[in-house]
């Protein structure tokens, strides 16, 4: 009964992804009966329109869910990580099951009846009010209950772009190859689709009255099944939470480097440690950490402000570090000292021109901007603090047009000097494996995305010397190690753990 | 043989319905050509003729479902193209074979429909639906609660009566009223119908194919053949 343990300890979490899930499903199905009703009533009266509508339903139906998300993400006023663009997404898929059964339910009625209301005298308007939308309301409803299930169902999904719900322990656990936190989120979303159907099914029965159906025994059967094997796969999966610190990291090399050093420096203390490594990204570490699931990973400083805080880009690192620990502190963890490094972004040349050129620093690029050809990644030359905002903060003016081309050709480009400067990553394992060299931010353009290991307050205290260990790394990673190491692992294919021990070993901790 | 113009001899009212030189078709078919029509208020009108003989088409001209492609339909002294649609359907009561109760509402909310379109108060509605169902012999106490599915195929058909008499319209149209019935309900509902005429005497024009209830309940008997309208002899028997 792991699962009803897990369920227990994160009762309050739990009950809020419910409600957040709820709030997802019910306004996407009210917008999308708000839309699908009158589209319906189009599709039934004119079928001329109707039929390309239904079948611009049908298309929306069929792309795949995630994809779907994924082509939302760049749109301008829907687009963008939150429920904003999930809502969009289930609105979407609950248009056809609406606009559909509006417009079958229409249809069906018998036209003697039509026909009696309009020699009766009724308007178009009274005929629609009194007579077609009062009987095809059971229809109605039965498209708004398919809907509802389908919407909670797909809902999951949304975690997948950070819109919250119960698809979030589904991700979770996935990530974390953990079945107990899949069956977290995925048997209280089974239930909610089931109660809906109940609900929804006694209204759509209470509207025709006298008019029994028998379709309930197939999503009954179907989610009993469902549960079912849900129940003897979580009773067969899954080891037994661990009593060892969890390290987990997000999903790129640099992290998982990173996740390893952790767990590695906390093992030569004697520490027993669990790997969670490559757990997805920001958003997924951040509430698995904040839920338990795993004691410590690696955030950066710019990053956890921005995009896990919601707090505005502090340029001064000892003021975005505080900001920082004041933030995490009020939810119950902690930020150990900065590794070191910064992996912002870079302004990068050639190792061999900035030696014989005698560059240092950005300021010392105005000397070559009238000779020298940028290049740039697609996001770093459209950003308005990317590109347009280092001209001006460091009065750069390129007389050649930048290149804009892939942020992954941009190093070559610069190694095989077809650009003469670009703006890259600050820790790739490129610009050491190139022969480049990075230009110091002198003017302190960049915002700052220092290393720092967030770790669960309440670990720190029951276990001393996991500070006391990671504090050790304090200021040890430079750029140059981080770029190695990525480099060992990227370029050279070289293995992490290996990777890892050999640093710690040349460290001496 | 029969007189082959509709004009009642002796009178001197206006018609109530008086189509001139009426011409109708389906695309290439012509259902209705030059036919000449007028009905005195209070006469019952039997018009009897082969399916697609134009008999619906004629009454959907009188109550402005259709309307004519030449010649006029006059209805109450107005061209049916000047009128209104919805108020002239409101003055004429529709009986149709298929019936069309409303399946969602009760027996007397079905009879008090068109009331209710015409905004009576509530307690006005339900007292006429009483009304209205007594007279067709279905007792309200036991049947205005109902809905329509649990009524025989006869017993909906007088409510289908009585819903389209509910605001006492001077016209009654009625397109095969008993057709979809069995031979013993519908020698009751014809009988019923003519005790119902004598009391209220409304303007009827219903269209059958049974020759012997055209006979029975119409005042006059018109053929639709080949698009033409002639008239029988007056019913024998009144």
């Amino acid at each position: 009964m792991r699962l009803l343990s897990f369920w227990m300890s994160h009762r309050s979490e739990l009950a809020a992804m419910v409600e957040r899930h709820l709030f997802l499903v019910l306004w996407s199905t009210l917008v999308a009966t708000a839309i699908g009703l009158p589209a319906g009533i189009i599709a039934a009266h004119r079928p001329r329109i109707g039929r390309p509508l239904l079948a611009a339903a049908s298309i929306a139906q069929t792309i795949p869910s995630l994809a779907l998300l994924g082509f939302l993400l760049p749109l301008p006023f829907i687009g963008g990580i939150g429920p904003r663009i999930a809502i969009v997404a289930l609105i979407l898929y609950a248009l056809l099951p609406i606009v559909r059964s509006t417009a079958a339910g229409l249809r069906s009625i018998d036209p003697a009846v039509i026909e009696a209301g309009v020699a009766m005298g009724m308007t178009p308007r009274q005929l629609l009010w009194l007579v077609e939308l009062p009987l095809a309301l059971p229809s109605i409803v039965s498209g708004i209950r398919i809907a509802t299930i389908v919407g909670i169902g797909t809902a999951t999904i949304a975690a997948a772009i950070g819109a919250g719900g119960l698809g979030e322990y589904i991700f979770r656990g996935l990530s974390m190859v953990d079945s107990t936190v899949i069956l977290a989120g995925a048997i209280p979303a089974a239930l909610l689709a089931l109660l809906a159907d109940g609900v929804l099914t006694w209204v759509e029965r209470r509207l025709s009255p006298g008019r029994h159906r028998l379709a309930r025994a197939a999503p009954i059967a179907i989610a009993t099944a469902a549960l079912l094997v849900a129940t003897l796969a979580a009773a067969e999966l899954g080891p037994a939470r661990p009593s060892t610190i969890v390290i987990g990291s997000k999903n790129f090399t640099e992290q998982v480097v990173l996740g390893e050093l952790l767990a590695q420096t906390l093992e030569r203390r004697g520490v027993a440690v669990t790997r969670r490594l490559n757990l997805g990204g920001s958003f997924i570490c951040d509430r698995a950490i904040r839920s338990g699931d795993i004691d410590a990973y690696v955030e950066y400083t710019g990053t956890a402000l921005a995009a896990i805080l919601k707090q505005p880009v502090v340029k001064d690192p000892e003021a975005a570090l505080a900001a920082l620990r004041d933030a995490y502190g009020r939810a119950g963890l902690s930020v150990l000292p900065p590794l070191g490094f910064n992996n912002t972004f870079a302004i990068v040349v050639r190792r061999a021109d900035a030696e014989t050129l005698g560059l240092e620093t950005i300021d010392d690029l105005r000397r070559m901007d009238a000779q020298w050809r940028p290049g740039f990644g697609y996001e770093f030359a459209e950003r308005t603090d990317g590109y347009a905002g280092l001209a001006s903060a460091y009065g750069l003016r390129f007389t050649a047009p930048p290149r804009v081309m892939d942020l992954d050709l941009v190093y070559r480009a610069l190694a095989t000097k077809q650009v003469d400067v670009i703006a890259g990553d600050a820790t790739s394992g490129l610009i050491k494996a190139l022969d480049l060299a990075m230009l110091q931010d002198n003017r302190g353009y960049f915002p700052p995305y220092h290393a720092v290991p967030v770790v669960r307050s309440a670990v720190l205290l029951a276990h001393p010397e996991v500070r006391q260990a990671l504090t050790q790394l304090a200021g040890r990673i430079s750029e140059d190690d981080m770029r190695a190491m990525n480099a060992a692992v990227d370029v050279d294919h070289r293995d992490v753990a290996a990777t890892v021990r050999a640093f710690l070993a040349r460290l001496g901790t | 043989m029969p007189d082959p113009r509709a004009h009642i001899s002796g009178t001197e009212t206006t018609p109530v319905v008086s189509l001139a030189s009426v011409r109708f078709t389906y695309g290439p078919r012509i259902v209705l050509d030059d036919l000449t029509l007028s009905i005195d208020a209070g006469e019952s009108v039997a018009l009897v003729g082969r399916s697609g003989a134009g008999k619906s088409t004629l009454l959907k001209l009188i109550n402005c479902l259709l309307l004519p492609e030449s010649g006029t339909v006059i209805v109450e002294g107005r061209d049916t193209r000047e009128w209104d649609p919805i108020a002239l359907r409101r003055r004429t009561g529709y009986v149709l074979q298929e019936i069309g109760l409303f399946p969602h509402l009760t027996i007397e909310e079905n009879v008090a429909l068109v009331p209710r379109l015409e905004g009576w108060t509530e307690a006005r509605r339900t007292a006429r639906a009483h009304e209205l169902l007594e007279l067709v012999g279905l007792p309200p106490a036991e049947f205005a609660a109902r809905w329509p599915r649990e009524l025989s195929g006869g017993q909906r058909q007088r409510v289908g009566v009585a819903r389209a008499l509910a605001v006492d319209p001077p016209i009654v149209l009625m397109d095969e009223p008993f057709g979809a019935l069995d031979a013993i309900t519908r020698q009751e509902l014809r009988a019923e119908f003519q005790r119902i005429r004598r009391q209220l005497r409304q303007t009827v024009v219903f269209v059958t194919h049974d020759m012997d209830e055209a006979f029975a309940l119409g005042d006059r008997v018109g053929v639709l053949e080949g698009g033409r309208l002639t008239f029988a002899r007056a019913a024998a028997t009144r």
